[in-house]
């Protein structure tokens, strides 16, 4: 059964607080039994407690399966970028590497790629996917556009991201300010910055009386 | 900017396409000669099995098609040429040699890696595998009038096996060697069967199969070798205990259920079968990676993979009308970066659109690179899943 169009994931990485509850909860999804396929990092652990959760961005022209040489990676009707058919990955590793957000995970032992498939159990009968059913933040959101224009009415979803001279668009969204000028991400523009956040070590530091 | 990819218009008949074809067509030929010749000009050729043989000839031109078609691709014919010149490298010939017998027998003949996935998984695939190499090394050599049996001139109390019209090896009619020969294909069924049982349990039972099958893809193969076993033991049945009851009917019934299976060899499931052994080859491609040249990741600096398959992949992507490269900025093209790098810029690029909105300042991380990023649990089931995810996401 496909995935409800009217139903969508909203990602706002910077809502995150780092709880684990999506890494947690995701191991418990029944396509990939006890192995979490969400990339849960720290974005620089030195200076900041900021924690960014990604999950499969599900592109509509998805490299990770265009560079599959097996054909093992299969985008169904519904959008959703399913996880390698197991009679067919060859654990060649090219989707691991290519994939622009850095999605995919490779299991040597049992020689399968394996990453996030939106929960194809759960949302292909209108649930919501574990991460963001768990999510306290909802920096992972899963619901219609018109809940999220009345949960967030100072964001808004975009799913075009650009890495050089690609534009990828995806079926997952990231939600940026609502008057943002702009209706793309440049994903390879900002590889550079640093981070916005408050640095964990102003208090000690700088805070003086404490 | 490219959306998406950019494909030039080709020629109405693509030059693969063409060379498919005269693959496919070659492949079935020399099949041809090979039966013509093994059976004897055909002396040794049962001619109540030619059904079977055209289907055969059929499948060996679909296959040799799709396999052709599938090497046409720009990933699959860069690591097919990578593999085998992985296998063949000078000084590493001897050691492959023997790599390939241990990973063969690990891999293909042993199914460990899906003993891994589940060993119930595991053994129902053993269970199949093994019931379908016995029935085509039963049946392939008689279809094709390579093997026949026939009594020994002077004793009939002894079978003879011919193989190519050459004697092979004698046993007595009614001996245990003679009964478990006759009766191959018998003891094939009993093991697909028992593999079938097991592969429809778990699509049944488990949720994650359930969301995730299809008909064709998954039930297909499975009613299929469910037919062929059942209608096989039918035949069997009918002259061992029925007096032949029905066995024309079952006959035309088996013959129908293996042609059809034949036929479907190409197009579904079965595929794997010949697409498999590439793994043998990305194996090669990995050794050969690891023993030269890292990529180093062009943000962070840390090693994740060989030198040899970035440049492989930006070529493949290249091929495909991907454009990741980056002009006018050090990084040259987005493959030299890192998977963890990439969630990072993929995260920085958010933040940064709200910058000024939430709070919080630009954080100095005092050193000439970006810091790498780290993963908040790297716990079993949680962080990398292996060894390999560990190079590929470094520590």
């Amino acid at each position: 059964m496909p995935v409800p169009e009217r139903f969508e994931f909203f990602i706002d990485a910077s809502r995150c607080i780092g709880c684990q509850s999506c890494v947690q909860a995701c191991a418990e999804c029944d396509t990939h039994k006890g192995q979490s396929m969400i990339q849960l990092d720290y974005l620089d652990r030195q200076h900041s407690t900021q924690t960014l959760p990604v999950v499969c961005m599900h592109c509509d022209s998805p490299t990770c399966a265009e560079v599959c040489p097996a054909d093992a990676i299969k985008r169904t009707e519904d959008g959703v970028v399913q996880t390698a058919r197991k009679p067919r990955c060859i654990a060649c590793n090219n989707c691991v590497l290519a994939c622009p957000f850095g999605v995919p995970k490779m299991n040597t032992r049992m020689n399968l790629m394996m990453k996030c498939d939106m929960c194809y159990d759960r949302t292909s009968v209108g649930l919501k996917p574990m991460c963001a059913s768990v999510c306290p933040s909802q920096a992972l959101a899963f619901g219609t556009r018109e809940e999220m224009a009345r949960l967030r009415p100072r964001a808004k979803p975009v799913n075009s991201f650009v890495f050089g001279a690609q534009l990828i668009r995806t079926k997952v969204n990231v939600m940026v300010p609502d008057d943002a000028r702009k209706e793309v991400v440049d994903v390879t523009a900002a590889m550079f910055e640093p981070a916005i956040g408050h640095d964990v070590l102003d208090d000690v530091f700088e805070g003086g009386d404490a | 900017m490219a959306e998406g990819r950019a494909r030039e218009p080709g020629p109405k008949v693509a030059p693969e396409v063409l060379r498919a074809v005269l693959h496919g067509i070659g492949a079935t030929a020399l099949l041809g000669v090979l039966i013509v010749v093994g059976s004897r000009n055909l002396s040794h050729f049962d001619a109540a099995l030619v059904a079977y043989t055209f289907s055969i000839l059929f499948a060996t031109f679909g296959l040799t098609y799709r396999y052709s078609m599938w090497l046409a691709r720009p990933p699959t014919a860069v690591y097919w040429r990578r593999g085998w010149q992985a296998f063949f490298r000078r000084g590493f010939r001897v050691r492959n040699a023997v790599s390939w017998c241990s990973r063969m027998a690990s891999d293909v003949l042993a199914n460990r890696f899906i003993l891994r996935r589940g060993r119930l998984r595991g053994l129902t695939h053993l269970l199949i595998m093994w019931g379908c190499v016995l029935a085509v090394a039963i049946t392939f050599p008689l279809v094709f009038g390579w093997l026949h049996f026939r009594p020994v001139p002077g004793d009939l109390s002894l079978y003879e096996a011919m193989v190519f019209g050459f004697p092979a090896f004698r046993f007595p009619h009614d001996s245990l060697v003679a009964f478990l020969l006759f009766h191959g294909l018998v003891w094939s069924a009993f093991l697909v069967i028992a593999g079938v049982m097991l592969a429809l349990r778990r699509r049944i039972r488990e949720e994650g199969a359930v969301a995730l099958q299809r008909f064709a893809e998954d039930f297909m193969p499975l009613i299929l070798l469910f037919a062929v076993s059942l209608t096989g033991l039918m035949l069997t049945a009918s002259y061992t205990w029925l007096r032949g009851y029905g066995f024309s009917f079952i006959a035309i019934l088996h013959a129908v259920t293996v042609i059809g299976t034949f036929l479907w060899l190409p197009f579904g499931k079965f595929f794997h079968i010949f697409q498999r052994p590439a793994q043998l080859g990305a194996g090669f491609f990995k050794d050969v990676g690891r023993a030269h040249e890292s990529a180093e990741c062009r943000r962070c600096g840390h090693a994740f993979t060989s030198r040899m398959h970035v440049e492989d992949l930006i070529e493949v992507e290249r091929k495909l009308g991907f454009r990741y490269q980056m002009p006018d900025s050090p990084v040259e093209h987005y493959q030299w970066i890192c998977p963890p790098c990439r969630r990072a810029s993929f995260a920085l690029a958010q933040g940064l659109a709200w910058h000024g909105r939430r709070g919080g300042e630009p954080l100095d991380s005092r050193g000439e690179r970006p810091p790498a990023p780290q993963f908040v649990n790297r716990g079993i089931g949680a962080g990398p899943l292996d060894t390999e995810d560990s190079e590929n996401y470094h520590p």
